[in-house]
């Protein structure tokens, strides 16, 4: 396939206070080609969300950002002048939130909002991005697009707003979208539906798809590839199929085993918190592995260097006792090596 | 979850002994305290420093301030002594504010947490007297109670409690509502707890922050409602007061300026140091300001 | 049918108050010294005892408390407020022609607040914890503490006695006898500092509240929609921000706007402005205590109706309210 359309080299997110900077996501490499959708899983507090603004330049203070590379097309967003990064967002890099209800403007009607994103970025006329809004609407499957564009955001409900967040962000063809946790505050039913139009969009417009989820059913279902995010660094990343076939970091594999396999699509909800004990807090990170005080096979030595990411098989993976996971369960390893 | 809440790193929970130390550590928290330590201290000393009643002449009138080392405020048109009127006036407005503040506050506090415990038509009726207060003109309201009633201190202060109270039982009604529902409150009464002893002992406590903000606010809008009506010669005749010192420095103002100039200065100062403190105090109470400003 | 619901309910609200001020009246009256008749024919020899007879058999007061409140209310729902014999005419009519000048005084005043104060806070929340910001709050804290009648007198001791460019009362020059065009200037140059005095105090409230409410309203999640989208920072501040910050401003306005009356009594006083204040206060004077009780009565009215057509601004500025219905 082609090249990355997105790249991230050893992003660095920060709190700074008082002088110090605590950090909250740590060296996180990792890189999305065209028409791939990247998974990005982990608990509250992982730095999920916090990856998916800093791809946008959007982390407010007192939070910082830093690292290599943010290399967007092969442009690097790092330390990009804001003026610069306004034309980006919403034009290459477009971003879906987690809140249908609360992401769109009361007082304008959501016309106006989808052709705000056209008129920003474009010298087009007012008529034709208000035709391109239509079509747009037409394309998130919003019934009645005409009659919808002169509506205000609370006479819809939280799925066609989703809709219409969807139509905004897609408005002018980016490359990359960035989805935060899309469906967490939506319906069963009116998730799939949402998370399949992301995906048929997708395919017709090659864009490549970053997703925040911590919901593993939406993973299993819409991921080219996984990485596990655990206290801001991360353990695992491979291709979605090997993943769940055969999770290699002690994290990964109590995801999948808290994760109820009730088979049915968009019936599978499972919360990342299942497993015992909690994400070490920021300011209380632990020397070695930060998943340490929770793992079942950690030993001593988990405890006092971090574990480097290793490759292994389709991704990498960041965890000592690896090797001797394999070793006591041999039909797993099959699959890894194969 | 917006992603304030999301990216704060577990703050640890400042102890209550540290209020104080918060409230001092914000500049309208400190400049406020120490202008209203200042005027506190001058009421104190009043009685000290000018024995005399500031309503006496004492010298030629129309000093002008710093002719004579005597009187550096200078005199009036009358020959009273401008800082010794300036002084005693700092009594009188710091009383009228207090007592004034207290008895909206409890109207107030009552009214608001009546309504926003009991809801229904006892919440319909308080607020609808509520509503019909707040359309009176509450200065009107005030005049025209202390020109019927002739003004006294205890005249004065009394229309300026009863008229101040509206938007202090609206903020508690709206506090108590939000507590009402939860589950300390739906515990207690679970137990049978008596409603009044639910509402002061687990419900008031809890509203107590924007209580106190409101308080200090309360009482610079007492001090300026009673220098207003004293402008207006509604003030009580047997006292001096910055209001009526001004009111009555408007009949020179062409020549003497400084006559009608001085006492607002120092009503400016007053308010000015409650405001602050309201400021400072808000922000102080409030834990999430912390992190917003 | 909405329109209709909103005009029903401000008619109840109309009569509530209606009722409310009647009986605080009608008690403030008995607690005046004397009875209620000497109280309504002003002082004692202002009145014929031929006029205080009628009077107290209007009144009858003669009768039982809850009969002589009943003929009291009888009478203020007929608007017949009494008769002030120190200006010789009844208490409506005074009232009648000065509200006017008072209803200028206060859409200037509110009017110069919103629009300056606005723009200041504004300013202040896009510039938040800048020198900018730091200044303007300075100054509305200041104008928000000082006395609005000593902000009135230090004007005319600056503008009028001083430099000498405005005059110092009145709403006309009587004198001059300017018609059309020429009037209205002359009312405008009067307005001037009435306006300034009322205005700068609710500068500072409209200040305060715009920026804040302009930063509730930037930690919004739509604010952060539109700064993904790539909108320009300008263009979030006035199309996305000022437009929702406005909402409370709005309804502020309406509970404030007593407060603005109470104030409109000052600052007619000290510039001798013909309005419902000026009158308050030569009511006050010459202890026409009827004159001032209807005042405070009609200015209450003046207050719920200015309040309903702020209620039809709000719903004009939010979608997401209609007349007469609950959001």
């Amino acid at each position: 396939m082609s090249e990355p359309v997105l790249q991230v080299r050893r992003l660095n997110v920060g709190f700074a206070s008082r002088g110090r900077v605590t950090p909250a996501v740590r060296d996180l490499s990792f890189s999305v080609k065209a028409g791939e959708t990247l998974a990005i899983v982990g608990e509250s507090g992982s730095g999920k969300s916090l990856t998916a603004f800093a791809l946008l330049g959007l982390v407010p203070p007192p939070g910082v950002v830093s690292g290599e590379a943010i290399a967007l097309e092969g442009r690097n967003l790092i330390g990009l002048p804001e003026k610069r990064l306004r034309e980006v967002r919403g034009a290459r890099i477009a971003m879906i939130f987690q809140e249908p209800m609360t992401a769109l403007n009361p007082v304008l009607t959501i016309g106006e909002q989808i052709m705000e994103v056209i008129l920003e970025h474009e010298r087009v006329s007012p008529r034709a991005a208000k035709a391109r809004a239509l079509e747009l609407l037409a394309q998130v499957r919003i019934p009645d697009a005409e009659r919808r564009f002169h509506d205000y955001p609370h006479r819809l409900s939280g799925g066609m707003r989703q809709r219409v967040v969807i139509a905004m962000a897609l408005a002018c063809a980016p490359a990359v979208l960035v989805a935060d946790e899309p469906t967490t505050a939506l319906d069963v039913t009116i998730q799939a539906q949402i998370l399949d139009l992301i995906d048929t969009l997708k395919r017709e417009h090659g864009t490549a798809v970053v997703l925040i989820t911590h919901d593993l059913g939406v993973v299993a279902e819409h991921a080219d590839r996984v990485l596990v995010l655990y206290a801001g660094r991360k353990v695992e990343e491979r291709a979605a199929r090997d993943l769940f076939a055969a999770p290699l970091h002690p994290y990964t594999r109590g995801l999948i085993a808290a994760r109820p396999r009730l088979g049915g699509r968009g019936a599978v909800r499972a919360r990342l918190t299942e497993i015992p004990g909690t994400v070490p807090g920021l300011a209380a990170m632990p020397d070695g592995c930060a998943f340490a005080p929770r793992c079942p096979v950690a030993e001593a030595a988990c405890t006092l260097a971090l574990p480097p990411l290793v490759p292994a098989g389709t991704g990498s993976v960041a965890c000592l006792r690896v090797g001797d996971i394999h070793a006591a369960e041999p039909e797993r390893l099959s699959v890894v090596h194969a | 979850m917006s992603l304030i809440t999301l990216a704060a790193p577990t703050p640890h929970a400042a102890p209550r002994s540290g209020f104080l130390w918060r409230l001092l550590r914000r500049p309208s928290g400190v400049v406020g305290l120490l202008l209203l330590a200042a005027i506190i201290a001058v009421a104190a000393s009043a009685p000290l420093l000018y024995p005399d009643d500031p309503l006496d002449m004492v010298a030629q009138p129309f000093l002008w301030p710093g002719q004579d080392a005597a009187y550096p405020l200078g005199t009036d048109m009358m020959g009273r002594d401008i800082a010794s009127g300036i002084f005693h006036g700092a009594r009188v407005s710091l009383l009228i504010g207090a007592v004034a503040a207290s008895v909206s506050l409890l109207i107030g506090t009552a009214t608001g947490a009546l309504a926003g415990y009991y809801g229904g038509r006892t919440d319909a009726a308080l607020m609808r007297v509520t509503e019909l207060f707040q359309t009176i003109p509450p200065f009107l309201f005030a005049l025209a109670i202390v020109a019927i009633l002739q003004p006294s201190i205890p005249t004065i202060t009394l229309a300026i409690g009863i008229t101040a109270w509206p938007s202090l039982a609206r903020l508690v009604r709206a506090e108590v509502l939000k507590l009402r529902n939860g589950e300390l409150v739906q515990a207690s009464i679970a137990l049978g707890a008596g409603d009044l002893r639910i509402i002061v002992l687990h419900i008031l406590p809890n509203t107590l922050a924007p209580i106190i903000v409101s308080a200090s606010i309360l009482v610079a809008s007492a001090i300026l409602t009673e220098s207003s009506l004293a402008f207006l010669g509604l003030g009580d005749p047997n006292v001096v007061s910055w209001g009526g010192m001004v009111g009555a420095g408007r009949e020179v103002l062409r020549t003497d300026w400084y006559i009608a100039t001085l006492p607002g200065l120092a009503i400016v100062v007053a308010v000015l140091a409650l405001n602050l403190l309201g400021d400072g105090l808000n922000d102080a109470l409030d834990p999430k300001g912390e992190r917003r400003a | 049918m909405a329109a209709l619901a909103h005009l029903r309910r401000g008619f109840v609200q109309i009569a509530f108050v209606v009722l409310g001020i009647a009986i605080i009246n009608f008690f403030l009256l008995r607690l005046a010294p004397g009875d209620a008749a000497q109280v309504m024919a002003g002082e004692a020899g202002s009145a014929t005892p031929e006029y205080m007879a009628a009077l107290r058999r209007q009144f009858g007061l003669d009768q039982p408390l809850h009969v002589q409140f009943f003929s009291y209310l009888k009478n203020v729902l007929t608007l017949n407020l009494g008769y002030s014999f120190r200006q010789g005419l009844p208490v409506s009519e005074l009232i009648a022609h000065r509200v006017g000048p008072t209803l200028l005084l206060m859409g200037a005043s509110i009017g110069f607040a919103i629009t300056v104060g606005g723009t200041l806070g504004f300013l202040a929340a896009r510039h938040a914890g800048k020198a900018a910001d730091t200044i303007i709050s300075i100054l509305a804290l200041l104008f928000y503490a000082t006395p609005v009648f000593w902000v009135g007198v230090m004007l005319v001791v600056v503008f009028s006695v001083a430099l000498d460019w405005l005059p110092v009362g009145g709403m006309i020059t009587i004198e001059a006898g300017h018609t059309g065009l020429a009037y209205a200037w002359d009312v405008a140059q009067h307005l001037v500092l009435p306006t300034l005095t009322l205005g700068l105090f609710y500068l500072a409230i409209y200040t305060r509240l715009m920026r804040a409410s302009m930063l509730e309203v930037y930690g919004q999640d739509f604010v952060r929609t539109a700064r993904a989208k790539g909108v320009r920072a300008h263009r979030i501040a006035v199309r996305h921000v000022l437009r929702n910050a406005l909402l409370p401003i709005v309804t502020t306005l309406g509970v404030q706007l007593g407060s603005v009356l109470g104030g409109a009594i000052l600052v007619e006083t000290v510039f001798s402005w013909p309005g419902l204040g000026r009158l308050a206060f030569e009511a006050l004077f010459q202890r026409d205590l009827n004159l001032l009780l209807g005042i405070l009565f009609c200015s209450s009215i003046v207050v719920v109706l200015i309040n309903l057509a702020v209620d039809v601004i709000y719903t004009l500025l939010d979608p997401r309210i209609s007349l007469g219905g609950t959001p």
